[in-house]
Order: structure tokens, then C-alpha cells, then sequence
């Protein structure tokens, strides 16, 4: 029989398949909280998690709900401050992945946390940057976490917040952004990478049971899938470490 | 200790109409929530709040017409209000004028202010909309403590290639209010856990409020400087207040207060029950030990944190 797993749980592990030990991941809040987590404790256990309230590698026994939950401060091996941990984000000897969030993106993995409509008078505000603009800006490499939706994956953002690799081909590094860029999209329907050359955003796989069609259509712009294959599904041993370690109070698995 | 003094005093005595104001903690951690309450009550208004990221104490600041400025980087409290409920009504419906920056970037200028410097360099932002739209409008840049622009980008000095870099003013709020854990006799600042940029805002500040929730001996302070983060000489007024952050939380004393936070996303929703709430939770508040009483002793146990491990352990935060 099939395992059954929900979108959290997919996304979470998708996400964590790209941390390698000796990585340093920035984590944010929800289903980046929970990714961040199964990467150290599945797939690259000298991973270290850090957060940029300034909690540097804590012991995460139970899900932080929020980057200043007092469980990003506990069994830490540093607790600092903002300044701090920014100076690890960008830092050029360590290689940094951050986990963000976003309301839309675009084909180039720009990213808007800010607001629909006019900035002055928006019809939805959102939280606004937080560290993701910095994290963008300095990072080695940005995992965004999308619902995967027409009105998210949109040709011209409303405010661009985080830059990803802004208008393509090397204009991130024209900007004076010396490293990083968009990494990869996890949504509840697959898993976006970017052309090594253009910085268009590709569909690298579909999870079990989406058609490609489905992600097309709920694609706001036009997207290559001529290199798409099936995701691999998450695996027992994933499933039950995400479960009983990661998240045992089943916080964020169960949506 | 002369500085001691009750919320009542060090609010009226420090905080103005129109004051700029920094706000120790982060989203859900350290708001300095009793001062929060203390300055709605005494009807305080055209705050001008210069944020990192901010979520409880901002988000009933602004509920209650509190603010009129506001430059942040973010507003949300965790899981409970992925953006703040009050905060998202105020810029949507146009009740406050506000400014977008980063954390990064709001970190920095308050270390500009700390080291007295106008401004500060980064490379934050390059590209971003962050550097493309100003919140504040022509006249509003011409108030006092409103920068007369919101950046400047220029090139690196110091290397011939192209290189840009994003200048941001500094700033030096009229007042930084912090919840702390300890306070010694003698005036020391003890903060566990997180500091977020407590540190760089109370050093930018002209006037430093801290609630506590102990003052310990000044030999006990004085026993482990390497944990203190703030000397005696850079606060102005300490109140003791016990569960000063409720209902965010407290690092070694209390987790942040889920069945709290959860009936606030219900009542800040409604602008009619939001005055219910601010009626029943601050108004109609006599001292802190009734409010305590209305958060009730089985709460205030669940709550309350393993002092080593640092956060209730099994807490329900559905």
C-alpha cells in the first residue's frame, strides 16, 4: 500500500534533499521551519541550522513556531542577535542555504512578501521583508517555499521584495550581488530549478499523483518542463523521522 | 535604586506625544508588552515607531490609534498572525504612514546611531523594491526625526570598478523600551536568550526604559559580567513587572502564551470586538496582578518555562 504523506510533509522533504553536511541553513518560520529541521536529522546531520533572530545550531526538540521562539534558543551552541547573524549569512567562508517563504514569484525567482496592488494603498499588505530581502541579497543559495497557484506564480510581481536572479542571465551579479541567487521552488505540486545560463525558472520534477498539465496551468507565465521527471516519494524512514522527531506534536505535518 | 519607578511614572515621565519609539524583542519573544499597555491607557498618540520585526506590542500599539509613523521591516507574530491583524488593517485602510526596510538594514541603523555615525553602508537590498519606493511623502521627510530620504545608493570609494553601495541614515529613537530578565541593584542589564538588537536600539536611544521581571543583588550581577548586556549608565528607568512580556514570551521564565495569542487573532479581526478586547485586557486593567488574574494561574503555569531547557516543554500551541 501507498504511503500516505501530506503537502507540508513532501515540500519539507523535497527541501531537505538539498542540504549537504557542512551547510549552514537559515530557517524561517512554517514548512521552512520543518524542512530545515528533517534536513539535519535525515539527510546531513553536520548541517547546521541557524536563525536571524541570532539562535546559532539549536537542539530543535520540539518545532519553533516563529524565529524568535524560545526553541531557537535552546541548546544553541551561540545565542546572539540580528547583527550577528547576518554577518554568517553572507559570510565567505561558509556555504549559507535559506529557506524563505513568499506571496508571489516570478520566472526569475524574484520574491514578494510586501503587498498586492499599490505599495502606498495596497489591497493585501503582507509581513514585508523581515531578514528575507538580506538573506536573498547575501545567501549562497535561496529554497523558496510556494503554494503552487496562478495568482503566486505571476509574469510581473507587485513589489519585489527578495531579489532572486532579478531580470536573468548575470544581471543579479551587475547589481553588485556577488553570490547566491535562486536555488530551487518547492511547492505542493513539484520542485522549480533555474537554467544555468538564462535564470529561467524550469520544472525539474512533479511529485506522485500531479500531472505536468496541472503545474502548467497553475503557472502564471510559460515555463520549459522538457526536462521534468516524477519526484521521488518521501520514504518510510523519511516519513516517521519527520514525524516523531521533527515535528512530534504534528504542528506543521498536518497541513 | 533611583531609576526604579512604577510603569505609570516611567511612561508619563519619558513618553510624548509624538515620540520616536524602538521596541525591544521580536514577533512573538520580550515585547515589552506592560509598557505597551501603560502608554495606550495613558492615551498617548502620534507615535512615530522605527521596528525591525515586530509583532504583539506593535500590533496593539497600532490597534488602539496609538501610532501615526511607522518604519519596519516586519510585522507578524510566528504562526499566530503571519502578518499582524491591526498592522495589516491600518496600512491597507491608509490610517498610518509607514516606511519599508529590511532587518538587516533596521539592525544597522540602530548600530549607526549606537557609534553616533549618520550613516551606514550595505550591499542589502540592491535591486530590491525596498530601494525603489518611499513610504513617507516630500513633506513628512521634513519632521523631525524623519530622514530627508529613505537611502542613497553610491559607489564603493575605495575601488575603481563599478560597486554599489546602499547608505542608510541612521537613527536615534527618543525613547527604547525592553523587557529584560534581570536587572542588579546596581542598575546592570541581564538579558537571556536572543537579543535581537536590544542592544544597538537602548545604545542609539536618547532615553532607555527596561521592565524586568527580578532585580537580583548587585553581587549577583556582578558574579558573571561575561551574561550582562547593558551597563547601569545607558538606562533611565527600571520597573519591576513580573510577566512584563505576556503574552509573548520570556526566555528561562515563561513560553509565549498560545490560547492568548489565539483569542487575539479572533478579536483583532473585528475592528467592534477589538475594543472589546483593548476594553477588557487594558482599560479596564487596574494593576498588573488583576491582569494576571485574568490570564489565570492554570495558564500561567503552563506557560511557565523549564528555567534550564528555557521554554515550557510539551506546551499544547495549536
Amino acid at each position: 500500500m501507498a504511503l500516505e504523506y501530506s503537502d507540508n510533509e513532501m515540500m519539507a522533504i523535497s527541501a531537505g534533499r538539498f542540504v549537504k553536511d557542512g551547510d549552514i541553513v537559515f530557517a524561517g518560520t512554517g514548512v521552512s521551519m520543518l524542512a530545515a529541521t528533517a534536513a539535519k536529522r535525515i539527510y546531513a546531520p553536520k548541517a547546521v541550522i541557524f536563525f536571524e533572530t541570532g539562535g546559532i545550531d539549536p537542539s530543535l526538540d520540539e518545532i519553533p513556531m516563529a524565529v524568535s521562539d524560545l526553541r531557537v534558543m535552546s541548546g544553541t551552541c551561540l545565542n546572539s542577535g540580528l547583527i550577528e547573524a547576518f554577518s554568517i549569512v553572507g559570510h565567505r567562508k561558509l556555504h549559507t542555504i535559506a529557506f524563505l517563504g513568499a506571496a508571489q514569484i516570478d520566472k526569475y525567482g524574484n520574491l514578494n512578501t510586501t503587498s498586492i496592488g499599490d505599495y502606498h494603498r495596497p489591497k493585501t499588505r503582507f509581513s514585508g521583508s523581515g531578514g528575507a530581502c538580506d538573506v536573498a541579497s547575501f545567501a549562497s543559495g535561496v529554497i523558496t517555499f510556494m503554494q503552487h497557484e496562478k495568482r503566486r506564480f505571476v509574469e510581473r510581481l507587485d513589489y519585489l521584495t527578495s531579489v532572486g536572479w532579478y531580470k536573468g542571465g548575470d544581471s543579479r551579479t551587475r547589481l553588485g550581488l556577488v553570490r547566491g541567487g535562486a536555488l530551487a521552488v518547492v511547492t505542493n505540486l513539484g520542485v522549480m530549478r533555474f537554467h544555468d545560463e538564462t535564470k529561467e525558472m524550469y520544472l525539474d520534477e512533479y511529485y506522485p499523483g500531479v500531472s505536468i498539465e496541472k503545474i502548467i496551468e497553475n503557472t502564471g507565465f510559460e515555463i520549459d518542463v522538457s526536462r521534468a521527471k516524477q519526484a521521488v516519494p518521501p520514504t518510510e524512514d523519511e516519513l516517521m523521522t519527520l514525524r516523531n522527531e521533527v515535528d512530534p506534536q504534528r504542528l506543521i505535518c498536518k497541513a | 535604586m533611583e531609576k526604579l519607578m512604577t510603569l505609570d511614572e516611567a511612561v508619563r515621565k519619558f513618553i510624548k506625544n509624538g515620540s520616536q519609539i524602538a521596541l525591544g524583542g521580536f514577533t512573538v519573544m520580550r515585547n515589552p508588552m506592560a509598557l505597551a499597555y501603560e502608554i495606550i491607557r495613558q492615551g498617548i498618540k502620534d507615535l512615530h515607531m522605527v521596528c525591525h520585526s515586530h509583532g504583539q506590542a506593535l500590533d496593539v500599539l497600532i490597534g488602539a490609534g496609538c501610532v501615526k509613523r511607522l518604519e519596519i521591516a516586519y510585522g507578524g507574530a510566528g504562526r499566530y498572525a503571519p502578518t499582524c491583524i491591526r498592522f495589516k488593517k491600518a496600512i491597507q485602510q491608509g490610517d498610518i504612514e509607514f516606511e519599508d526596510y529590511s532587518n538587516y538594514q533596521m539592525s544597522l541603523r540602530f548600530l549607526a546611531g549606537s557609534l553616533n555615525i549618520p550613516f551606514i553602508p550595505t550591499k542589502s537590498g540592491l535591486g530590491s523594491d525596498l530601494l525603489n519606493y518611499e513610504g513617507f511623502s516630500k513633506e513628512i521627510r521634513t519632521e523631525r526625526k524623519v530622514a530627508t530620504k529613505k537611502f542613497e545608493i553610491m559607489q564603493n570609494p575605495f575601488i575603481d570598478d563599478k560597486d554599489d553601495v546602499v547608505l542608510l541614515p541612521a537613527l536615534n529613537p527618543d525613547v527604547t523600551l525592553i523587557h529584560a530578565q534581570y536587572v542588579g541593584e546596581d542598575g546592570t542589564i541581564r538579558i537571556k536568550g536572543l537579543t535581537f538588537a536590544d542592544i544597538e536600539q537602548a545604545k542609539a536611544a536618547d532615553i532607555v526604559i527596561v521592565t524586568c521581571e527580578e532585580i537580583v543583588p548587585r553581587s549577583y550581577i556582578r558574579l558573571d559580567p561575561d551574561q550582562n548586556s547593558l551597563p547601569p549608565f545607558f538606562v533611565d528607568a527600571i520597573v519591576k513587572i513580573p510577566y512584563g512580556a505576556h503574552p509573548t514570551g520570556c526566555f528561562a521564565f515563561y513560553d509565549y502564551d498560545p490560547k492568548h495569542l489565539n483569542m487575539y487573532r479572533v478579536y483583532a479581526n473585528d475592528d467592534k470586538k477589538f475594543k472589546e478586547y483593548l476594553d477588557e485586557w487594558v482599560y479596564g486593567i487596574k494593576n498588573h496582578e488583576e491582569y494576571l488574574n485574568k490570564v489565570g494561574s492554570d495558564m500561567l503555569m503552563k506557560i511557565k518555562a523549564n528555567p534550564v531547557i528555557g521554554y515550557a516543554v510539551g506546551l499544547d500551541r495549536r
